[in-house]
């Protein structure tokens, strides 16, 4: 406390951090040669990058004065904004898919808040996740939409929120039946999870998209976003009971024993004693799963569904604003950064709070 | 419990089957019936387009082109050859990728470790960019840069001897001219044989092992002999412009680059990451340890530090090259022909969905067990290396 006030302190302090960063970028003939290369680079690149991105740009405007401009063409993310985020949904129900986002954002900052975890959460994630679907459908007021206009952040977010919520009890079991001493279940928990493990994510996607339809009774198909959700449903739970599986042997054996020698039932004490200890144990590598969803969701861009990126990519191909392509992909990158980033600090902070916790 | 007497395979089987014999017994033959359903549902749907289930379709005629392929293929050929020609692909992008992620990806780690702060952090946001971001919107990405390369003429042309044009990315490659096999297969069987007696000469005794480094090392030797006395000739073919195109040299497609680019990006981002967590789970004791030992700093790392840290970054690099080949099926989204495009293309000429995503499944399994295979391998002699008494 002293240390702060003292300028003598205070002084010999600055000096050491000036000395550490002064042996840091200079302290070796090798050291200096780099810090001289990197600056190099960096002189060669940012100015460009920074004229490009913000003195060269139109902010506002037409395509044509951004055509006469040298610069980022930001009007463009202006004029397509509503498009990268909502897609082809009805522009007079924007008010469905702004909910669904703020609806998601409250879902994950209750989730993420760790005075909040009980069994609640649960009950609350089943609701808000079919309260959704709902209202993006129309089936609760309003004309109904289907889901082939869905599209931009909202269904970015749908899927991956969805996809992970629906994942959580399928690979809870695939988890259980991995560990179990049942050899019949076993062998196919391994068999699905392994197979799922080994194959791409876009195979899933193929086989939802074209063998699905083939193999279900004529007449009889449910719709393209529906069936891409279950391949990311089964292609998720599949990462996510080898989550699980890791922190189910994170517990210690006694727990389950001493749960039994009280009379717990096998139901009662993997639901009371072992699951809440095993999840807590592997939340980081939960957040990072999530994180691996998030971006993993923009590869039913490439089965024809409109998701941030395909939007994006879209929104380039209008004919009025051709070939924004770099702006596009900037600005979903941004939003996409952001989300990940974000999230990978809140796993940071979240491993230091539960150590803090713990002990 | 399940029945205590039997014979003893019975029993084996019984106990190894477990609790509620029954119970999985019924999941098991529900799950086939559900199997069996969907499978006469897609025969009769075949019938219904008028296509015959089995895997004969493979011998007619493809009639679709393929961008590039490392074999002879013209769309006249087989569908068969089509899907060998995407495997190829697909085993070409995914070895390259490997290679050149791990080197990109060590260079990386050590870089993000060195004492240099502006190093260390440029190497850091480079990671956190690429990890933060869909690989697919990187692929987008690289593949706009290789396809606004300028034509031929006004290509980049770094170093004086890689051209970056429309056509492609070309490089100097190596070519070996009037070397035979036999001449090879032979020099190689005779520098073994002379380094096996010669080791028996000296030592008295036949060694026992020789190690992966020494057989690379002999076959390496007897390619040079094959080449010094089978009156072969090497030079190095650098691309040149001729005309109004790029010659000589080896060209990678503006689509080969872009996914090879992309993935070498994506994965050496991981790989620099799981770099520097392997070394940093070595204690600092260790460095101590060995300093006050009196070791210099390139052998503590090499003697001390790697051999420990090898053991946490092998399993981590396997599941990240595993990463990269499943990766690499995202080319169908930028137009290179690999095996998820060719095959994807040979369903919807053909119909013949099921088989052709069968054919996909099973080659990437067998694709991932091999990768996994060799890097158990190397993984076991890195275990057992330093801690077992010899």
């Amino acid at each position: 406390m002293n240390s702060a006030v003292d300028p003598l302190a205070r002084k010999m302090k600055w000096r050491q951090i000036w000395q550490k960063w002064l042996y840091g970028l200079f302290g070796t003939p090798l050291n200096t040669l780099i810090t001289v290369f990197v600056v190099a680079l960096l002189f060669w690149t940012v100015p460009s990058l920074l004229r490009w991105l913000f003195l060269d740009a139109t902010w506002t405007g037409s395509a044509k004065d951004c055509a006469s401009n040298t610069g980022a063409c930001w009007a463009f993310i202006g004029a397509k904004l509503r498009f990268i985020l909502f897609a082809l949904y009805p522009p007079e129900l924007d008010w469905r898919p702004t909910l669904v986002i703020g609806l998601l954002a409250s879902l994950l900052v209750i989730t993420g808040t760790p005075k909040f975890w009980t069994r609640h959460l649960v009950y609350l994630w089943i609701g808000v996740v079919i309260l959704m679907w709902m209202l993006m459908a129309g089936t609760l007021v309003g004309p109904k939409v289907p889901t082939s206009r869905w599209g931009g952040l909202a269904l970015t977010l749908l899927i991956s929120v969805v996809g992970f919520a629906c994942a959580f009890p399928i690979a809870i079991l695939l988890a259980l039946a991995r560990r179990s001493k049942m050899g019949g279940l076993r062998t196919l928990s391994i068999l699905f999870i392994e197979t799922v493990r080994g194959v791409p994510m876009i195979a899933i996607l193929y086989v939802a998209m074209l063998l699905v339809p083939m193999m279900l009774p004529a007449g009889f198909s449910p719709d393209a976003l529906v069936r891409a959700q279950i391949g990311l449903t089964l292609f998720v739970a599949a990462y996510l009971a080898e989550v699980i599986r890791a922190g189910l042997q994170s517990v210690p054996h006694g727990q389950a024993e001493a749960a039994s020698a009280l009379g717990f039932g096998y139901w009662h004490i993997v639901r009371l004693i072992v699951l809440p200890q095993a999840l807590r144990a592997v939340i980081p590598a939960l957040v990072n799963l999530a994180i691996g969803i998030l971006l993993n969701s923009t590869l039913v861009a490439v089965i024809g569904i409109f998701d941030l990126l395909n939007a994006a990519k879209n929104a380039a191909n209008d004919p009025v604003w051709l070939g924004f392509y770099d702006e596009s992909y900037i600005f979903v990158g941004l939003i996409y950064f952001s989300l990940c980033y974000s999230a990978s600090r809140y796993s940071l902070w979240l491993e230091r709070h539960l150590r803090a916790v713990k002990s | 419990m399940p029945g205590p007497k039997g014979s003893g395979i019975f029993n084996a089987f019984m106990s190894w089957w477990g609790h509620y014999p029954v119970t999985q017994f019924a999941v098991l033959i529900g799950l086939l019936a559900i199997f069996w359903a969907m499978g006469s549902n897609t025969v009769q749907t075949m019938h219904r387009l008028g296509i015959t289930p089995g895997f004969g379709f493979l011998h007619q005629s493809a009639n679709f082109a393929i961008g590039e392929s490392l074999i002879a293929y013209a769309p006249s050929d087989t569908f068969g050859r089509a899907a060998l020609a995407g495997l190829l692909n697909t085993i070409a992008i995914a070895l390259s990728g490997c290679v050149l992620a791990t080197v990109v990806g060590v260079s990386l780690g050590i870089a993000r470790l060195s004492g240099n702060f502006l190093l260390a952090g440029l190497v850091r946001w480079y990671v956190e960019v690429v990890r933060n971001t869909p690989l697919l919107l990187q692929l987008f990405f690289w593949s706009a840069v290789t396809h606004a390369f300028p034509a031929p003429r006004q290509a980049f042309n770094p170093f004086g001897v890689i051209f970056l044009s429309n056509r492609g990315i070309s490089v100097p490659s190596l070519r070996v001219e009037g070397l035979s096999i036999s001449a090879v297969v032979l020099s190689i069987l005779i520098v073994f044989a002379a380094a096996l007696s010669l080791a028996r000469y000296r030592t008295g005794k036949p060694i026992e092992r020789i190690g992966p480094w020494g057989v690379v090392f002999l076959a390496l030797l007897g390619f040079v002999v094959a080449f010094l006395f089978g009156g072969a000739q090497a030079n190095i073919d650098v691309p040149a412009l001729r005309g109004f195109n790029i010659t000589g040299g080896l060209n990678l497609t503006p689509e080969f680059a872009a996914l090879l680019i992309g993935l070498v990006v994506n994965s050496s981002a991981t790989i620099a990451e799981i770099v520097r967590s392997g070394i940093q789970s070595v204690p600092a004791g260790q460095w101590e340890a060995a300093r006050s030992l009196g070791l210099q700093p390139g052998k503590i790392m090499r003697l001390v530090i790697l051999p420990q840290a090898l053991r946490v970054i092998i399993p981590l690099m396997t599941s990240s090259y595993l990463d990269l080949t499943k990766n690499s099926s995202l080319a169908v989204a930028i137009g290179f022909p690999d095996l998820v495009s060719v095959l994807n293309t040979t369903a919807n000429q053909s119909g013949q969905v099921l088989e052709a995503l069968a054919i996909i499944v099973v080659s990437y399994l067998t694709l991932n067990l091999a990768v996994s295979a060799i890097m158990n391998r190397y993984n076991q002699r890195i275990e057992s290396r330093g801690f077992l008494p010899r």
